[in-house]
């Protein structure tokens, strides 16, 4: 076991399993969404028990991650508040996915882009679940053109949250040291001062 | 219930065509609305053969019963009290699947093969394969699917496709004691229909017309009615019914792209990290904390 007492701490235990609740109820839905988003997915249905198991099992999945995005947002919500430096920081965003970050202003626990990313995830969980609930019809019945443009908002929503989450993922994965902060809550100073030098100073007093 | 005796032209989430070859005669079935006498034969012949038994109702007040459509009532009579050229008209209309040539329901349906069209133009839902999302509800331009509370499958009139496929006519057409059903190809249906409009006109119905909708492609189920330039009157149909553009949009060019996109996604990422490379701490800050801690260890052993 390697433990380096000197190590940040950046997540709680329950903010971990809060995001892995969110985490793992979104890849679910995102299968089990998928296959009937277009002909092409539908083998998808065979890992929830066959395609009638996956009509009924999908909306309750989302209910448990509306739920858990929910605490989630409010957990972080105030970590991601916008400020100058982000805006600038976004300015530059090409350069740090070019591979050169000598120019990027300092970050505090969240960069630009991860603020961004915060809030395009609420917006279309918001926009999944209000939608969602209006096509559910084991529990709904709406007149026809609300659930019509239901239909059309959670495709559509569902698509981008996909898309925004494998840019959360690779961004993860790109970032060296940082899926560990997923797992047991830890990064390595010199993680957090390469990355986010302002949160190193702030829990460093350095 | 779909028989594979009847060839298949088009089926739900299939993206390949299906059997093309063959081409049979195109089939309608025609609702003379101005011979109809509202008897409800129809409504209990379709109970009969199709062997459904919806629970008995109570009387609402109206001659319409049960008073809409179900899982367990795949046509009923609709009754509307409506004055036209000062007089009182009671118009009654079989309501009920119109068979569209471009189905709304088979449009939305994400389930493969859970409904299809035949060549002939019957539009049949084949509830092994229903998923009980009710999209098809969704889609259709006249409210006709239902999904049962029972089973959560959907239903709604097959235009006795197991009758049609055997060279029989649907059972509400045998039932129909003024002729006001009739069951034929489609084009036989129009030349029909134009003899009954040229007489409704003779009888003063200057308006009298057939009811074959092309915002749908048309139906195969169609009606002659008095009143063709209002179809509102009859109980809401609707006059220019077409799959509504949220569906089209829905169900339409941007889920391909949408996808491909998503592979972009996924395929860009890959490719950043193998020409980018990983984005590691530097040395120059490894070192940094080393010398700092290495300062720190120095104090501590003074």
């Amino acid at each position: 076991m390697i433990r380096d007492p000197k190590d940040l701490k950046r997540y709680t235990a329950s903010e971990r399993a809060n995001h892995w609740v969110v985490g793992i109820s979104f890849i679910l839905l995102g299968l089990s969404g998928l296959a009937f988003f277009h002909p092409a997915f539908f083998p998808l249905t065979q890992l929830f028990g066959g395609p009638v198991w996956t009509r009924i099992l999908h909306p309750y999945l989302g209910v448990i991650m509306a739920l858990a995005f929910v605490v989630m947002f409010f957990r972080f919500k105030h970590l991601n508040k916008m400020t100058p430096a982000d805006k600038e920081w976004l300015s530059k965003v090409d350069q740090m996915v070019d591979g050169d970050d000598h120019n990027m202003p300092e970050q505090g626990k969240y960069n630009g882009g991860q603020k961004v990313m915060f809030w395009a995830l609420a917006i279309s969980m918001l926009l999944m679940t209000l939608s969602g609930i209006v096509i559910w019809r084991a529990w709904f019945d709406l007149p026809v053109d609300i659930v019509r443009l239901g239909a059309v908002v959670h495709a559509a929503a569902g698509a981008v949250m996909i898309g925004l989450i494998m840019v959360h993922v690779y961004a993860a994965i790109w970032v060296k040291g940082t899926i560990r902060a997923m797992w047991y809550g830890t990064v390595t100073r010199a993680w957090a001062k390469q990355h986010h030098r302002g949160w190193y100073r702030q829990v460093t007093g350095k | 219930m779909a028989l594979q005796s009847l060839d298949i032209k088009q089926r739900s989430a299939t993206t390949t065509p299906s059997t093309q070859v063959r081409q049979t005669v195109e089939i309608a079935k025609l609702i003379d609305v101005s011979a109809c006498i509202g008897c409800k034969a129809c409504q209990v012949a379709c109970s009969e053969w199709n062997d459904i038994r919806d629970e008995v109702g109570n009387c609402h007040g109206v001659y319409d019963n049960p008073m809409d459509l179900s899982a367990k009532s795949w046509t009923v009579m609709r009754y509307t009290e409506v004055e036209q050229n000062n007089k009182l008209e009671w118009l009654i209309r079989k309501d009920g699947c119109m068979h569209c040539a471009d189905p709304g329901c088979l449009k939305a349906c994400p389930a493969p093969g859970a409904i299809i069209q035949y060549a002939n133009g019957i539009v049949d839902f084949h509830q092994e394969n229903c998923i009980g999302c009710g999209y098809c509800v969704t889609g259709c331009p006249f409210n006709v699917p239902r999904i049962s509370k029972e089973d959560s499958k959907a239903y709604k009139c097959s235009l006795c496709s197991d009758r049609v496929a055997v060279n029989q006519a649907p059972a509400c057409v045998k039932s129909c004691p003024t002729g006001a059903i009739q069951f034929g190809s489609k084009e036989d249906m129009k030349d029909y229909a134009a003899k009954r409009v040229a007489d409704l006109k003779e009888r003063g119905y200057d308006q009298a017309g057939l009811y074959d909708p092309q915002g749908v492609g048309g139906t195969h189920v169609m009606y002659v009615l008095h009143h063709a330039d209002k179809p509102d009157l009859y109980a809401g149909l609707p006059a220019n019914p077409s799959i509504s553009p949220l569906v089209s949009l829905w169900k339409g060019f941007a889920k391909p792209l949408a996808t491909l996109a998503l592979a972009g996604v996924a395929l860009g990422s890959l490719f950043h990290y193998v020409t980018k490379g990983p984005n590691e701490v530097s040395k120059e800050i490894e070192d940094e904390i080393e010398r700092e801690d290495a300062l720190a260890n120095k104090e501590e052993a003074k």
